[in-house]
């Protein structure tokens, strides 16, 4: 790790204003990949700015409108096993059960998890030509081991994908990213928080120079799913290992018939994927695979595989036509039991 | 007041309840907890095994919720509770979870096993686990080159057993 300076926050308006100041300052939470990556000399900050100490980023809390707002320091633990969160957003409290490991869950917060970076390989190895860590250093991965990179929304300069669980469950519930910054407060609907990576792959997100992420605010429309959603996650192993594939399904149904569907895929993209196409097409169809698997070809137009992961573009087909078919019949995929019913 | 402390690259004091007794210590911002307390409080108990947050070996309880401590860092520990390893036996006594390792032969080489036993017991705390399944699932952050596991799972569930927190099922 690189020598910094420390500075202990009380306010969301020091953070602000040491944000500002300079560039380079990182803030610092639950540390869980800020601390990884200055141990790759990945992030080699000037400043780190702890937030830990400000209350107006704690808790949970009832929104006017029904919704819930999370606050930015809030655990993956406590978000996941809040009972409103598991009553009224199980989807969001499911895909974070499937990421990470009880330890991990208990540091890493809510605004850490949508600010982490990608685990690209070659992002975090700084002996190798990276443009997201490096700009115009070159991509690695595209023609290097790219077993676990994005197959949808990728550009010449930069394959990698966002590692998150929680954010593909915040993609499908239409959550909205709460920021304050020098210009003051701002609402980012949560499909326009992350980016595609373009030519500017070194910008995960539009969070602008200082501005730091105060909540995450889960409308109350999302509670309509709460009968029929599945997260499900496809990876190497069984437990504690990023997604190959995930999916984030939530159907309101009325009898037999859907009435309007939400789908996200994560591990597949540099954000989580949505697209309204997809979703708009199951209106009105009845809960069955013919209607699933058009659903998944919608949302799977335009998928491109590399050398290693061309496999991702069917084992994503056949992942939303599973997850679809679990959420409809109200039978979500479990966090613990991982055989696929 | 604006910020109560910006103290730069020095150390820092830090006031931290260890193992059930107040230290007052100065650290400097680059340290992890890990590091501080291997190397400057020779606690040799807490492991470092990758040093990424991937194995689990270096897990200590912190304000009762399981840490990875090697991704922590020690600045940030100010005002909280930390109990790692040594801190579990009271006095020649064992923590019950202690001795259930040793009752199923739960390791092999030994090196993960602070780590597996600080999880175990915040696992038996929060209560979640009901099942070897589950005991499973939520030891997941901790691995075992050894493949102790079974055993490991074993030495758990005596414990939630002996709590009433579990019922174990017939062998097959």
């Amino acid at each position: 790790m690189n020598r910094f300076s420390y500075h202990r926050a009380d306010t969301v308006e020091d953070t602000i204003k040491l944000l500002s100041a300079d560039p380079t300052a990182r803030i610092i939470a639950g540390g869980t990949n800020l601390v990884d990556l200055m141990k790759y000399l990945v992030e080699t900050p000037s400043t780190l700015i702890d937030v830990t100490r400000i209350d107006a980023l704690k808790g949970i809390t009832e929104t006017e409108d029904g919704g819930l707002r999370i606050g930015a320091l809030v655990s993956n633990s406590a978000v996941a096993y809040d009972e409103r969160v598991q009553a009224r957003f199980p989807l969001l409290a499911s895909a974070i059960l499937a990421g990470a490991s009880p330890q991990l869950r208990n540091a890493a917060t809510t605004g850490g998890n949508l600010n982490q970076r990608t685990r690209c390989y070659y992002f975090n190895d700084p002996a190798t030509p990276c443009h997201k860590r490096e700009p115009g250093s070159g991509c690695s991965a595209i023609v290097g081991l790219n077993r676990i990179h994005a197959i949808l929304g990728a550009s010449d300069q930069c394959i990698a994908t966002h590692p998150s669980d929680m954010c593909v469950g915040l993609a499908a519930l239409a959550a909205e990213v709460h920021v304050a910054g020098p210009g003051g407060e701002r609402v980012i609907p949560f499909a326009d928080y992350h980016r595609l990576p373009g030519d500017a792959p070194q910008q995960d997100n539009t969070l602008q120079q200082g501005e730091i992420v105060l909540a995450v605010v889960l409308p109350q429309g999302g509670q309509g799913y709460a009968g029929h959603y599945s997260y499900l996650k496809l990876r190497d192993r069984l437990s504690y290992a990023f997604a190959l594939v995930s999916v984030a399904a939530a159907l309101e149904m009325d009898g037999g018939t859907i009435a309007s569907a939400r789908i996200a895929l994560g591990g597949v993209a540099h954000k989580p994927w949505r697209r309204q196409e997809a979703e708009a097409a199951l209106s009105g169809r009845a809960a069955e695979t013919s209607a699933f698997a058009a659903a998944a070809d919608l949302l799977l137009e335009g998928a491109v595989g590399h050398e290693h992961n061309g496999f991702k573009i069917d084992l994503a087909r056949r992942a939303v036509i599973r997850a679809l078919a679990q959420a409809a019949t109200g039978t979500p995929q479990s966090q613990t039991d991982k055989r696929i019913a | 007041m604006p910020v109560h402390a910006i103290v730069g690259t020095q150390s820092v004091p830090i006031a931290v309840i260890l193992n059930g007794e107040a230290r007052s210590l100065d650290v400097s911002p680059a340290t992890t907890l890990l590091d501080l307390l291997r190397h400057d409080l020779a606690l040799t108990g807490t492991k470092k095994g990758c040093d990424h947050g991937q194995c689990g070996a270096c897990t200590v309880i912190i304000d009762g919720q399981r840490i990875n401590s090697c991704l922590q860092l020690a600045v940030m520990q100010d005002g909280k509770a930390i109990t790692t390893i040594e801190g579990l036996s009271k006095d020649e006594t064992l923590h019950p979870l202690q001795a259930a390792f040793i009752e199923r032969d739960a390791f092999q080489c030994g090196y993960c096993t602070p780590g597996q036993v600080c999880s175990g017991v915040a696992l038996i705390e929060e209560g979640r686990a009901t099942t070897r399944e589950e005991i499973r699932e939520h030891m997941s952050g901790n691995i075992c080159r050894c493949g102790a596991y079974p055993n490991i799972v074993d030495a758990i569930e005596d414990v939630l057993v002996q709590r009433g927190l579990l019922v174990r099922e017939a062998a097959e």
